[in-house]
Formats: structure tokens, C-alpha cells, sequence
């Protein structure tokens, strides 16, 4: 019974045998434990048992998350790779395809966040050159708690960690970061997300899969030495919540190495183009254990690996150590025999090491062989196949039982919205620069909404020379070398909306994410998810995952963006607190001509501003509640999917043909902190800042801005009247509250007209004008501010000072 | 008084840096080289209050060394102090 | 005649971890007479090249300290060879960094200031005119380029700075949208401001900002990157034009070159 009992079959002190109470210590049930006996015919051996447990967890079996998966739409005529394989993969035209995915690395970073965050971009990017692809954008979705104040000195070493590993790696392997995103809210404090995007470009007949193939062939080992790295990190790290006792199992961690991955990659996709390997596959979580397993499953046959002849960086491992270190840095590859010393002259050349350590067989098993003896073997496909399916049963959470905000209060005037009596209730601030002019300083210098240039200015965003929009846009934009295509990627998910609704707030977490590429002149293609939620054995949780996936589902077919590759991070709690359900959306678009792009800066004195869309900003789930009133609670409203998509097309048609100077999505903080966000980078056009030479600062344009006092349909201008009304009295809401559809653009006069035989029955309003340096906004003729384009800036970019 | 810590990568933790010190200084011909761990040399001076022990100092530095001269996760740390 | 016609030959370094080779190989495709080749890092010599351009990246990692594994390579002694027989030698970021570890340019690269990496659009201004890399420029010239990097921090001893400024060494500094050397517009903390040094010979030029990032319209990077290109294929073009008036049939290789292999 002792969990320490080693075997003695043939190489002394090497552990072969293996109890129930061993697979409950590694995190099996029992009925995993039966289930696994059926399998193997009989009690497992120690290597056998690590194996199943590993690839039995929720981080590698996704056994809470399959049933609801399938709920994703996965095809479509661009798709050429969807879920299953290490990236999906998307026809952009011109011969070229691109590679994504988005992955997490959360309880990594929470233990180390440097390194953490390191290694989840360096796995990211394994995953994309292993389908052939160069590797040509990051992007990081972050989400910490609350950076400001004494009390949150942990959040922001987290934060500047984590930033500082993404830099370290990206950096060093030259694959620019580009774009990305990042909130600050209470229930990530004990979990921070770290989820790293990758997309490479791969011509569309280069495509690789990972399956093996030809029996006899060789399993090669390329990169790295093996070492205690991360064992047991994917089972136990990712796959149950954080408390007391993490300290005790926290594994090795794993340390990132840039410069061995970057040649790998240059070392692989040479071995890859030159057609000297049958397949390749990346070593990530559960390394050699999960690799090597899902090759043979998916060719279809075995796979003999012997252990021992693994280049150790650490002496004494044993078989099942070596079988699922997580050691960062190694790809395994199938080759014919006869090109063998081909594939050692280019690894060679590239000072990485390449080793035989197995072979390919005809058995269907993935057998453990350790000095010539066979210390495991297992059906690979029942391995895969007959993984554990969990579906817990869902409730609905307690705390979206509440009562709603009374939305008639709100059209009443009242300020207590409705709220029993005692509740505290929301002042509106007065009208002028020191009531609203004031509120929307405090919101510009927000941790969510300000400027996040202190964090990507430590990233390389424009080598390998594609950059054309820098980040700080609302997507980045990239050239496809030698053709006249562009390529566009956005990441987005407010977790506070999802928390509100899961339903609605994956609805319009893909819609946002569609609208910032639209924005930039960008055609949707498709989706990579990375879906973020606390412990999926809780009713409440998984209730919350169903509604997200649900959500995104709609959005995704609705938008026709299809899921094509995607990760689930479950356990996102500590000590019983679940963070925010964050679904991540990182999506890809196309711009037909990337010369024909647009980005949010006003550029020209005298052009008309429009604000496209519905009148659906609302108070509830908004910045502007948890900001200047600190309240997370009520009903964020509901995106309309159809409007979205007529809104999305309009705009881009608007760019692609010229008409439109800007364009930019309205979200957290409202239309007033969009207007603000396109006067200010007014400063710069690119990351060329057109400054002032005689003061050495840079020139703003500004804004005056008028919006109708009235409710919708009676608006002072000719359209159908998208303009947030104040008709309750309430002109802050109409400023800073938060709806979905809702797009700033500008244009030049002489343009408008061309401009509006695009629209397509969406809703859109005439508010003013780009002009001087000050962003002034009427409502009702009562001005609500007038402030200098200069001290919104100064707000925006105020954080870094607050920090240190 | 005089204190020396030494920061080292831990032990079965991956050094890249080291590692890639390893293989180029072969090629300058210094052969039967092996195990390079680079890691950090941090000299400071400290000033204790009249008459305290020894094992004050030797906390004080311990608990330096564990909350900011090292990373207690993936490093290891060892210090001299010279009295005086 | 054929000395005008006849492609300028860049020969880009890659060092294990270079990943600014590709962004110098197409900067330098855009300009009309010049052709680029990869240098790898364990040849022993090179022909037929113009002008030699160490790129920018994380040689080895940047492990142990910047450029300090990389100047070992079995090129750099090529590259010191070709340097001393008066080829053009460019050290873009990284590249600055091996040649200042070389002992090919004067000082050193130390942390940034600020501790961290800094990647961020600087106005730089052109000090001289009088070297093969600035000499399409105007003087006083202000190109905005990019910068990103971890250490480019420049900083020298006072004799060899004051012995750089009696030999007009300083090539290129960081200046503020006004012109001046300003504290806030110095994104390394470099002494006096210093962004680009060229040794005596004037042949050998590091620099820490990417020209090679802004030489394309339509990308966010700019153009104002093209003058360091466009200067060192004047220089070539001229020096060749000067030599092939004496060489007759053999004008197309250099002399400078000719040395480079050894």
C-alpha cells in the first residue's frame, strides 16, 4: 500500500507498481481508476498510471468542457484546420493560410509570473510553427486585480512580471507583439490570466499535421534537455483550485529559453519545408507523455519510446519523470530512416541537439521502453477516445436572481434607480468641466481604460516589418509580404459583463471583438477562444460556462466567425473566490488592400463626426458604474446580432472605399471616452507623433460635439437617431454608459452623402465636427464639458506615475 | 558590517544562460567544461544597532535574500557576513 | 561603365538569434542597385560583398552579456579583416552592440535606465555628414526611427568621449521634437545623448535604433530610415566609380572587399 513501493524489474530502484491509493493521489477517481484497469487488462504500472492521470485531467481531457464544445460552429469555407489539431488554420487567398490559437497560462503566472508568462508565450508559438507556419503576431489577453493602492503591491508585480516575461520572450524570438488587452478588476486578484495568442502564415499546401505514419519510421526528439520541468504541472496545477496547500505541490518551474526556441523554430520549419519530416508535434503540457500518445492516436499506430535514451539535463529521472516533464523548448518528429542524417545536419547546424528515441510500430500502443524493458504500454486511441466526460449539473448562479435595475426608474429620472430604500443611490454629476468634465478625467485615467503604453512599448510590435497599425489601435494590422492583402487581430472579453450575463456578455465579447477589426477595414473570419472560469464542478460555475459558450456560439454564427481553435482554463479560483467568467476572444480578419485601412485618430480639421448604431448605452456592467460609483451590478444590454452585422459591414465598406478618416469602437467608458480616445491620438498617426516643433509636445485636434436632449426619433440631425439621449435627465449615462453597436467615424463633408448609401437601415446621428484643440460636448444646449485635448491626455497617460 | 550573497539558479532549474556559456566556450578551445550555472554576486553593507547578535544580522539577511535579492522559486541564495 | 550598373552587395550576419536578418535583407531589396546575401555566422570569410551589416536581434540569446558570445563567431574575423581593409561595416542594435564588444567601435552598451525594454519611435539627429552612413543626409537632419531594445545605454569613458568628439565620431543622437538633446527624449539614459558612433576610420557605424524598420511606405515604421541605406550605396557607387577609373575590367570588386576573406 506504500505509495513509495518500488518495482524491481530488471533496473533496480525504478518504480513500476502502482495502487488505487497512488491514482488518487495524482488526482484520478476511482472510477477513472476502474475505467483505466479495463483499459489496461489489469492494475497499471507506475509509468502508466502517471500517464493516464495526466491525460485524464481536465487540462489535457477537457472532460468538463467537450459536451459543450461541440455547441461551436468549427467550419466554413476559409477553414481549412478547425479544433483538434495544435492551431486552426484559415484561407486568406493569394496561396497563404494563417495559423492561430490562443492558449492559457494563468496558474503558472500566479506562481511565477516572469517565467509564467514567459513559457506561455513560447508554447503559443510551438503550437504554431509545428503546423508549418512562421510565427508572425503575439497578442496576450491579461487580467490582474486591482493595481492602485498600498494593499495591491502583489497585483502589480504581478502585472509587471507578467509584462516583462511577455517582452523577454517575444523579444528575444523576434516574432512582434502587437497587440493585447488588459483589466484590472477584484476577482482575478487570486488568479491573474494570462492567455498568449500566436498566428504564423503558411502556404496553403504546406499545411502539417501531427499525426505519425509509416511504420518503422524514427521518433526524433529535437531541442531541449529533459529536466524536472513543470512535472505535474497540466494535472495538478490547472486542474483543480489554489489554496494552502499549492505551496506543497507546486511543481518545478518551468524556466522559458527564447534563444533555443527560436532556433527550432528556423531549424523546423526548414526540416518542415524541405519535406525531411513526416510530422511534427510540439512538447507542451504533459510533454513526451501527450505528444507522443496523441501521435499515435491520431496515425492510427504505436509508438515505442524509449526513456532512457532521452537527453537528461537531470541524471536521476525515471521513466514516468521523464514521460511528462514539461521541459520547454522540444518538438518530436517522425522521420524516415533515410533521411535521418539530413534531419541531424540542419538541427546540428542550428546547435540543437536531435535524438532517436523510438520508433514507429504497427501495435495501436504507445509502449515505455527503459533500457531495452518494457516498463508501460497503452492503447493509444482507448487512451484518447475513452478519456472521462463530466457534465456537472447546472444552476444557476444565486446573485443573478437578484432583481434587475428597473430600467422605467432610470426613463423616470429617478436616481436610485428603483433600489430598495437604503441602497445607495447614483448622483448624476452636474453639467461643466468640474461635475462631468471631471467624471470622465477619472474615467480616461482608469487602469481599464487608460493608456496601456507603459506595458507594449516593452514589446517589439514592429519586428519582421508587417506592422502597419501599432498597438494602441482598436486591431492591429499587418501587410502580407508580397501580396496586397492585410491582416487584422483583435482579442476581447469584458469578464464584468459576462459575470453580469454570460450569455450577453459572450454575445458581445465576440461582436466587440468583430467590431474592432471592422473598424480597421477588416472582414471577420474567424475565431480562437480562450475560455477562463472557475471550478466546473460547482453548479454555478458551469452554468456560467454553458450560457458563455452559448453566447459565443450565437455571436460566432451569426457573424460567421467560426471557432477554429481555442483552449479551457478551469480551477480559476482561490480560496472559494471565482473570478470573472472571461471567455477570450481573439479573432482574425482580412483587409482585401491593406492601403486601405483606417484607424481611430481624428486627422482632419472640419470633418463630421458620426456616431453609428442603436441608443443602448446603459449604466449597468459599465467603467463608468464601477468607476465613479463602485457598483458591479444590473442588466448589460443585449447586442443584436443582425444591426451588428449591418453596422460591421457599413463601416467597412466606409474604409474600404475610402470615405471614412477614422473609425473607432465605442466601449468601456462610453461615447465620451471614444471621442476622447480619437482626439488624443490625434497626436500621433502610426507611431509617428506629429509634434509641435516649437514646444517639443504633441498637436491635438479636438472636437465640438453636440447630442440631442431629447429621446430617440426626435434628434436635432437627419438620421435615425443613434444619439444617446438625455432624455431622463440623466446626460451622464448618455456619455458614459455602455451598449453594444455602437462605431465613431468621421469624415469629410463632401463625403457624407456617399457615406450614407451604405448604411443599410443602421441607425446613425450627425454629433459634430473635429476641430480646435479642446473636446467639447453639448447635450440639450447645456454644456457638459470643454477640456483641453492636452489634459485628457494627461489623465490617459497618468497611470505609470500612479504606479511607481 | 560586510555582506556577500551569492544568487544561483536552483537546483533541476533550466539556466538557458548558463547553458549557452557552456557550448560557446568550447568553441574558444576551453574544453572539460560543464555544469555552468551563471547567477548574481550582490555586496552590500549593513548597519546594526549597537550590541546586536549575530543572529540578528544573519536574519535580517535571510530574509532580504528571500524577499527581494532572490526569487525563493527558481533561485538559491547563500551569504557570508563579514563582521566588522 | 559597368561599375554604375553592377548591384551594391550587402552581406547580412546571422548569428544564432539575429531576428532583424529578414527586416535588413527586404530594407535593403527596396532600393533599386543593391542586392543583399546572408552572412552565416560560422563562415570563415566572404566575396563579392560591398558592405557588411551585423543585424539587430539577441545573438545567443543575449545571454552572459549583449554581443559578447557572438564577437567569437568565426565571421568576425572576416569582419574585422573586411573593416580594416576600409569595407563598410553597419552594427544595427544587436549588430552596435558585437561591434562595440569586438573592440570595433569605442565604449560599450549597458542597461537601459529605465530597467526595462524600450521599444518606441525617437527623434534622432544627425550630428555629421562626413561618414559613408549619413552622408545622403542633411545636416542636422531629424529621422524618426524606431528603437527596442534592452541595452543601449551608450556610454564610454571622458578621454575616449572627448577623443570621439576631436575625431567628429558622434554620428547620431537622440533629441526631443525641438532638436535638443533633452533628458526626457533620451530613451536609454546614453551619456550626452548618444545614439550612433563611427570609428576613426569612419568605415565601421553602429548604431541602436532600426533603420531597417522604416524604409516602406504604408507601414507604420516610416521612411525617414532610407538615408543610412541610400548613403552607404552612394559611398560604394562613388568609391567604385574612383577605382574603376584605374581598374579597368575587374571595377565591379571593390577593393575594399577584396580583403575580406582570410
Amino acid at each position: 500500500m506504500s505509495a513509495d513501493q518500488s518495482g524491481r524489474a530488471g533496473t533496480p530502484g525504478i518504480r513500476l507498481h502502482a495502487t488505487l491509493a497512488d491514482a488518487v493521489k495524482l488526482g484520478l477517481t476511482e472510477d477513472e481508476w476502474h475505467k483505466l484497469c479495463e483499459i489496461q487488462g489489469g492494475e497499471p504500472t507506475y509509468p502508466e498510471l502517471a500517464i493516464y492521470s495526466l491525460m485524464w485531467s481536465e487540462h489535457c481531457s477537457y472532460k468538463h468542457s467537450r459536451p459543450i464544445l461541440g455547441r461551436f460552429p468549427t467550419s466554413g469555407p476559409r477553414i481549412l484546420q478547425g479544433p483538434g489539431e495544435n492551431a486552426g488554420v484559415i484561407d486568406i487567398g493569394e496561396g497563404w493560410a494563417v495559423a492561430m490559437k490562443v492558449e492559457s497560462h494563468n496558474h503558472p503566472s500566479a506562481v511565477e509570473p516572469f517565467q509564467g508568462a514567459a513559457t506561455g508565450v513560447g508554447g503559443i508559438i510551438r503550437d504554431i510553427f509545428t503546423m508549418g507556419a512562421r510565427p508572425i503576431a503575439s497578442l496576450d489577453s491579461l487580467r490582474f486585480g486591482e493595481i492602485e493602492g498600498e494593499e495591491n503591491a502583489r497585483q502589480r508585480y504581478l502585472f509587471e512580471h507578467v509584462v516583462g516575461g511577455i517582452g523577454f520572450y517575444g523579444n528575444c524570438i523576434g516574432i512582434p507583439t502587437i497587440a493585447g488587452e488588459v483589466y484590472f478588476e477584484d476577482s482575478y486578484a487570486g488568479n491573474c490570466l494570462v492567455n498568449a495568442m500566436c498566428a504564423g502564415l503558411v502556404r496553403t499546401d504546406k499545411i502539417v499535421r501531427a499525426k505519425a505514419a509509416g511504420i518503422g519510421n524514427l521518433v526524433v526528439l529535437i531541442g531541449a534537455k529533459t529536466g524536472r520541468d513543470g512535472i505535474g504541472g497540466a494535472s495538478v496545477l490547472a486542474s483543480q483550485e489554489f489554496d494552502e496547500t499549492l505551496e506543497e505541490k507546486r511543481p518545478s518551474v518551468q524556466v522559458g529559453d527564447p534563444f533555443t526556441e527560436k532556433k527550432l523554430i528556423e531549424a523546423c520549419l526548414e526540416l518542415l519545408d524541405g519535406k525531411l519530416v513526416v510530422s511534427m508535434q510540439d512538447l507542451g503540457a504533459a510533454g513526451l507523455t501527450s505528444s507522443s500518445s496523441e501521435m499515435a492516436s491520431k496515425g492510427f499506430v504505436g509508438l515505442d519510446i524509449h526513456a532512457d535514451r532521452v537527453p537528461l539535463r537531470e541524471a536521476d529521472m525515471e521513466p514516468w519523470e521523464i514521460m511528462i516533464s514539461e521541459s520547454q523548448e522540444r518538438m518530436l518528429s517522425i522521420v524516415e530512416p533515410a533521411r535521418l542524417d539530413d534531419v541531424i545536419e540542419v538541427c546540428t547546424r542550428w546547435d540543437l541537439d536531435a535524438t532517436v528515441i523510438g520508433e514507429v510500430t504497427d501495435t495501436k500502443l504507445l509502449r515505455i521502453l527503459w533500457h531495452g524493458e518494457q516498463v508501460g504500454a497503452i492503447p493509444a486511441r482507448r487512451l484518447a477516445d475513452e478519456s472521462p466526460v463530466i457534465r456537472t449539473p447546472s444552476v444557476k448562479p444565486a446573485y443573478l436572481a437578484d432583481e434587475p435595475v428597473d430600467p422605467e426608474a432610470v426613463a423616470a429620472g429617478d436616481d436610485t434607480f428603483g433600489l430598495p430604500a437604503g441602497t445607495p443611490v447614483y448622483p448624476a454629476p452636474a453639467a461643466g468641466d468640474e461635475g462631468l468634465g471631471a467624471a470622465l478625467l477619472e474615467l480616461l485615467a482608469a487602469p481599464n481604460i487608460a493608456s496601456k503604453r507603459w506595458a507594449y512599448e516593452q514589446y517589439d510590435y514592429i519586428v519582421q516589418a508587417n506592422t502597419v497599425q501599432i498597438p494602441g489601435s482598436d486591431a492591429a494590422v499587418l501587410r502580407v509580404k508580397d501580396t496586397p492583402l492585410g491582416i487584422a487581430f483583435a482579442t476581447d472579453c469584458n469578464g464584468r459583463h459576462c459575470y453580469l450575463d454570460p450569455l450577453r456578455g459572450a454575445r458581445a465579447a465576440v461582436a466587440e471583438a468583430a467590431r474592432n477589426l471592422s473598424c480597421v477595414g477588416a472582414l471577420p473570419l474567424a475565431v480562437t477562444d480562450c475560455l477562463n472560469f472557475g471550478n466546473p464542478e460547482k453548479g454555478e460555475m458551469y452554468w456560467t460556462f454553458e450560457q458563455a459558450v452559448e453566447g459565443m456560439a450565437q455571436a460566432c454564427e451569426a457573424l460567421e466567425t467560426p471557432v477554429v481553435s481555442g483552449n479551457v482554463s478551469f480551477y480559476n479560483e482561490s480560496f472559494g473566490n471565482a473570478i470573472y467568467p472571461t471567455p477570450v476572444v481573439g479573432m482574425l480578419g482580412l483587409l482585401d488592400d491593406v492601403s486601405l485601412t483606417a484607424d481611430h485618430r481624428f486627422k482632419d480639421e472640419g470633418d463630421v463626426i458620426l456616431l453609428l448604431g442603436p441608443d443602448t448605452a446603459a449604466l449597468d456592467g459599465s467603467e463608468y458604474q464601477k468607476v465613479h460609483f463602485g457598483r458591479v451590478e444590473g442588466r448589460i444590454p443585449d447586442v443584436d446580432l443582425d444591426l451588428e452585422k449591418r453596422l460591421q459591414a457599413a463601416v467597412r465598406d466606409g474604409v474600404r472605399r475610402g470615405l471614412l478618416t477614422s473609425a473607432h469602437d465605442c466601449a468601456e467608458g462610453g461615447l465620451a471616452v471614444a471621442l476622447a480616445e480619437c482626439a488624443i491620438g490625434s497626436g500621433a498617426t502610426g507611431g509617428l507623433r506629429t509634434d509641435d516643433p516649437d514646444t517639443a509636445v504633441p498637436r491635438f485636434l479636438g472636437a465640438e460635439v453636440e447630442l440631442p436632449a431629447a429621446s430617440s426619433g426626435s434628434a436635432a440631425t437627419e438620421g435615425d437617431a443613434a444619439a444617446p439621449s438625455a432624455a431622463a435627465g440623466r446626460t451622464d449615462i448618455a456619455l458614459f454608459g455602455e451598449g453594444p453597436s455602437r462605431v465613431i467615424v468621421t469624415l469629410a463633408e463632401t463625403d457624407l452623402d456617399a457615406f450614407l448609401t451604405l448604411l443599410d437601415g443602421v441607425p446613425w446621428a450627425n454629433i459634430g465636427r473635429v476641430t480646435g484643440e479642446r473636446l467639447a460636448v453639448t447635450i440639450g444646449g447645456i454644456e457638459a464639458f470643454r477640456l483641453p485635448v492636452r489634459r485628457l491626455c494627461e489623465a490617459y497617460e497618468s497611470l505609470p506615475q500612479r504606479l511607481h | 558590517m560586510n555582506v556577500r550573497v551569492y544568487v544561483t539558479p536552483k537546483q533541476g532549474i533550466l539556466d538557458p544562460q548558463g547553458a549557452t556559456v557552456e557550448r560557446a566556450l568550447p568553441a574558444l578551445g576551453f574544453q572539460g567544461v560543464k555544469d555552468v550555472r551563471i547567477g548574481r554576486f550582490i555586496e552590500l553593507t549593513l548597519d546594526m544597532p549597537q550590541g546586536a547578535t549575530p543572529e540578528a544580522a544573519d536574519a535580517l539577511v535571510d530574509d532580504m535574500c528571500k524577499r527581494l535579492l532572490a526569487n525563493p522559486i527558481i533561485e538559491d541564495y547563500t551569504y557570508a557576513i563579514d563582521e566588522g | 561603365m559597368s561599375a554604375a550598373t553592377e548591384p551594391v552587395r550587402f552581406g547580412l550576419v546571422v548569428f544564432p538569434g539575429s531576428n532583424c536578418d529578414t527586416d535588413a535583407f527586404q530594407a535593403v531589396a527596396t532600393f533599386p542597385g543593391a542586392t543583399a546575401r546572408y552572412l552565416w555566422h560560422k563562415d570563415t570569410g566572404f566575396d563579392d560583398i560591398d558592405a557588411v551589416i551585423l543585424p539587430g536581434g539577441f545573438s545567443y540569446g543575449d545571454y552572459l552579456r549583449c554581443g559578447a558570445i557572438a564577437r567569437f563567431s568565426p565571421i568576425m574575423d572576416a569582419v574585422r579583416g573586411f573593416a580594416g581593409d576600409g569595407g563598410l561595416v553597419l552594427g544595427i542594435c544587436n549588430g552596435f552592440q558585437i561591434l562595440a564588444e569586438a573592440g570595433l567601435l569605442p565604449g560599450a552598451l549597458i542597461r537601459n535606465t529605465c530597467l526595462t525594454f524600450v521599444c518606441r519611435y525617437v527623434n534622432l539627429r544627425v550630428e555629421t555628414t562626413a561618414t559613408p552612413f549619413t552622408s545622403a543626409c542633411t545636416p542636422g537632419e531629424r529621422p524618426r526611427i524606431v528603437v527596442k531594445h534592452n541595452e543601449g545605454n551608450y556610454t564610454a569613458d571622458p578621454e575616449t568621449l572627448a577623443r570621439m568628439k576631436a575625431n567628429d565620431q558622434i554620428v547620431l543622437r537622440y533629441v526631443d521634437a525641438a532638436g535638443e538633446p533633452t533628458d526626457a527624449a533620451n530613451p536609454n539614459g546614453a551619456v550626452e545623448s548618444i545614439a550612433g558612433v563611427c570609428n576613426e576610420g569612419r568605415n565601421v557605424f553602429g548604431m541602436m535604433p532600426h533603420p531597417e524598420n522604416s524604409v516602406e511606405d504604408g507601414l507604420a515604421g516610416g521612411t525617414d530610415g532610407r538615408c543610412i541605406f541610400r548613403s552607404m550605396i552612394d559611398h560604394v557607387l562613388a568609391a567604385r566609380a574612383a577605382h574603376g577609373a584605374g581598374a579597368g575590367g575587374d571595377a565591379s570588386r571593390p577593393a575594399a572587399a577584396a580583403g575580406g576573406a582570410r
